[in-house]
C-alpha cells in the first residue's frame, strides 16, 4: 500500500529541493501539523494528487487519502468540473461519508501552485430549511391522526347504541377522552412554543431558586402518580438562584424530568441534581434507559423528531417536549446538552447563568 | 500488497493513477444519475430525467477513454501480478459502472410515462429501495477507493437488502394491479424500475467483488442467495 505515498514523496521532495532549500518534505509536515487544527476537512493537493490531509479528511473518507487522486475520494460530478476548473466557485456536493450530509466545497489556489480544497458541513443549514418546510405538514399530521380516530369512533358510536353495548361504549368514550387529551397536549405545546419564540428576545428578569422549583417539580411530578418514587433529587446547592421565567422554567423540569422517566428503564431511577460552579446553575438529569446514538442527538430538538416514532407516541409523547425545551434554554441565555451512552442512559444538562442577587 | 516501492518507471504509476481516478470519476457520474433519476420520478420532473438520459453520453464516452487507456498500459507496459488485476479490475468495474448508468438512464426515460401515477401506493417504497441501491455503489466504489477488500465484503452483504425490497415491491405492485387494472400500465413501468435498482445492486456486488480480487487475488465465495422469487410457489 505504501508505493504512492512514497513515490509522491520523492516527486514532491526533487521538486522542493530545485525551488528552493527547505529540507525534503519539511513544508508538507509543517501543513499537516497547521491543517489538523481545523475542524472542517482539508486537502492540500498538486494538480489532482493528495499531498497532505487533515485529520477531519481522514476520519471522513479513510486513512488511504494521503498521495491518492483527490478524484477517487470525492467523485461527485460537479466537484470533479471543479477541480479540472472547468466551473468556478464553490460547488454543494453530497455523498460523502454519510449520504444524508451536504458539503459545500470550495479549491483554492496557493502562492506555490498548490491546492488547498475546504469542505463545509452545509447538512444543519439544509436541515433547518427542510424543518421548516416539514414542520406545517407535520404539526397538521399529528393534529390529524387523533382527530380521525375521533371522528371514527363517533361515528362507530352513533351505531352502538343498543342496551347492551355499555360497556363497548364506555371503553370507546375512554379511548375518544385519550386521544382528545393528546390534541390539547399537542396544540397547548404549540402554544408555548410560539410564546416562548415571541419573547425570546426579551431577558427574563424574575429571580427565580432553580433548587427549590426542581423540588416543587420533583414532586408534582411525585404526585402525579406517574413516577412510582422513581426520582432520586439531590440539590447540592441550598440555593441556586437565576434571572428566569418561573412558568417556562418549570415547563422545562416537567418535559425534562418526564422524557426521563418515559425512556428510562421501568422501575429504573431517574437522578436529578442541582448544584453550582463557576458561576453557573447546572441542572443534570439522568436516566438509565437504551441511551441515543451519538449521530442522532443534534437532532433531538428538532421539532416532531423522534428517534423511535411508534415508541414515542405509544408513551404519549408530543415530539414537542425537548423544541421546548431548547427554546426556553435559549431565553435564558443557558445551554443544553445531551450525552448519551447507547445501552446505558442518557445524561440531560441545563447550565444556566447564576444570578447576581445582592 | 506484494509491492513496497513504486515501480522504475514513475509514469506506469501516474498512468495507474489517472485510471483509477478515470474509473471514480465514472462511479460519481453513475451515483449522480441514480440519485437523480429517483428525485426525477418522486417529484415528476421531465426536464431533470431528460438531463439524465443526456447525461449518459459522458459515462459512455468516458468508458470509451478508458478502455484506450487500458489497451495501451497493457501493450506498452506488460504489466504483471497486482498491476495486471488491478487494471484488469478497472476496466471490468468500468463495464459495470457504464451498465449502473444505463439502468438510471432506464429509469430516468420512464419518468414521462409515470407522470399521472401519483396515486400509486407502491411508489413510495422506492425511494428508499434507491436509497439503499446508491448506497450501495457509494459504498462499493468508496471500497475501490481505498483497495480495502473488507469493505468490499460488507458490500455485498447488502444486496440482500435490495433484493427483500424488490420482492417485497413485486408482491406490493402484484396485488395492486390486480385490485386497480387500470394502472397495470402504470405498475409495469413502477415494476420494470424496481427490476432495474434491483440489477444496480447485483452490479455493485460485482464491483465490489472486483476490489476484492484487485486486492487479494482470491475470488469472492459464491454467496448464498435469498429467497428465490422465481421458483415456484408451495401452493
Amino acid at each position: 500500500m505504501a508505493r504512492w505515498p512514497e513515490l509522491i514523496g520523492r516527486r514532491r521532495a526533487a521538486r522542493n529541493e530545485s525551488a528552493d532549500a527547505l529540507p525534503p518534505g519539511a513544508a508538507a509536515s509543517d501543513a499537516a501539523v497547521l491543517l489538523d487544527v481545523f475542524p472542517e476537512p482539508l486537502l492540500l493537493l498538486d494538480g489532482v494528487i493528495v499531498l497532505v490531509a487533515n485529520d477531519a479528511a481522514r476520519q471522513l473518507f479513510g486513512a488511504y487519502l494521503d498521495g491518492e487522486d483527490v478524484r477517487l475520494a470525492i467523485r461527485h460530478p460537479q466537484a470533479t468540473a471543479l477541480l479540472s476548473g472547468t466551473r468556478e466557485g464553490p460547488v454543494a456536493i453530497g455523498g460523502l461519508g454519510n449520504p444524508d450530509r451536504r458539503w459545500e466545497m470550495a479549491v483554492t489556489t496557493l502562492a506555490d501552485g498548490r491546492r488547498l480544497v475546504r469542505l463545509e458541513d452545509r447538512s444543519s443549514a439544509q436541515a433547518g430549511e427542510r424543518m421548516r418546510t416539514d414542520f406545517v405538514a407535520n404539526a397538521s399530521h399529528e393534529l390529524r391522526t387523533p382527530l380521525s380516530a375521533l371522528i371514527g369512533f363517533i361515528e362507530t358510536l352513533e351505531d352502538a347504541n343498543g342496551a347492551d353495548e355499555g360497556p363497548i361504549r364506555a371503553r370507546f368514550l375512554g379511548i375518544m377522552g385519550t386521544e382528545a387529551r393528546r390534541m390539547q397536549h399537542l396544540i397547548d405545546d404549540l402554544m408555548s412554543l410560539s410564546r416562548i419564540e415571541a419573547d425570546r428576545f426579551v431577558a427574563p428578569r424574575d429571580a427565580i431558586d432553580l433548587a427549590a422549583l426542581a423540588r416543587i417539580a420533583c414532586a408534582e411530578i411525585e404526585g402525579g402518580g406517574k413516577a412510582g418514587g422513581r426520582i432520586r433529587c439531590t440539590l447540592e446547592a441550598p440555593q441556586a438562584m437565576v434571572h428566569g421565567d418561573r412558568a417556562q422554567l418549570l415547563q422545562l423540569l416537567h418535559n425534562v424530568i418526564g422524557n426521563a422517566l418515559k425512556y428510562g428503564r421501568p422501575g429504573s431511577e431517574v437522578a436529578v441534581s442541582v448544584a453550582t460552579a463557576d458561576g453557573n446553575v447546572i441542572v443534570a438529569v439522568r436516566d438509565e434507559g437504551e441511551g441515543i446514538p451519538a449521530e442522532l442527538i443534534p437532532r433531538l430538538t428538532e421539532r416532531f423528531y423522534r428517534v423511535d416514532p411508534g415508541r414515542s407516541r405509544s408513551l404519549g409523547g408530543t415530539g414537542l417536549g425537548l423544541a421546548i425545551v431548547k427554546h426556553v434554554v435559549e431565553r435564558h441565555r443557558g445551554r443544553l446538552d445531551i450525552t448519551s451512552v447507547v445501552g446505558t442512559g442518557t445524561t440531560l444538562t441545563v447550565t444556566l447563568p447564576l444570578a447576581l442577587i445582592p | 500488497m506484494a509491492m513496497a516501492t513504486g515501480h522504475i518507471l514513475k509514469s506506469f504509476d501516474e498512468d495507474l493513477a489517472e485510471l483509477r481516478a478515470l474509473v471514480a470519476q465514472m462511479g460519481g457520474l453513475a451515483e449522480e444519475a441514480i440519485d437523480g433519476a429517483i428525485a426525477a420520478l418522486a417529484n415528476r420532473d421531465t426536464e431533470a430525467a431528460a438531463a439524465i438520459v443526456e447525461g449518459d453520453r459522458t459515462l459512455d464516452r468516458l468508458e470509451a477513454e478508458l478502455e484506450r487507456q487500458v489497451v495501451r498500459l497493457i501493450a506498452l507496459r506488460a504489466p504483471l501480478a497486482d498491476d495486471l488485476r488491478e487494471i484488469l479490475a478497472a476496466l471490468k468495474i468500468a463495464g459495470v459502472i457504464e451498465r449502473i448508468g444505463d439502468y438510471a438512464k432506464n429509469i430516468a426515460k420512464r419518468v414521462p410515462l409515470l407522470l399521472d401515477s401519483r396515486g400509486i401506493e407502491p411508489l413510495s417504497i422506492l425511494p428508499a429501495m434507491a436509497r439503499a441501491t446508491a448506497e450501495m455503489v457509494h459504498d462499493a466504489l468508496d471500497a475501490f477507493a481505498a483497495r480495502d477488500p473488507d469493505a468490499a465484503l460488507k458490500v455485498c452483504a447488502q444486496d440482500r437488502v435490495v433484493d427483500d425490497f424488490y420482492n417485497s415491491l413485486f408482491r406490493a405492485l402484484l396485488t395492486y394491479m390486480m385490485e386497480n387494472p387500470h394502472t397495470i400500465s402504470a405498475s409495469t413501468h413502477l415494476l420494470f424500475i424496481a427490476k432495474n435498482l434491483e440489477r444496480i445492486g447485483d452490479h455493485a456486488t460485482n464491483i465490489a467483488e472486483m476490489v476484492h480480487f484487485a486486492a487479494t487475488g482470491e475470488q469472492v465465495a459464491e454467496r448464498g442467495r435469498g429467497a428465490d422469487t422465481l421458483a415456484p410457489v408451495a401452493a
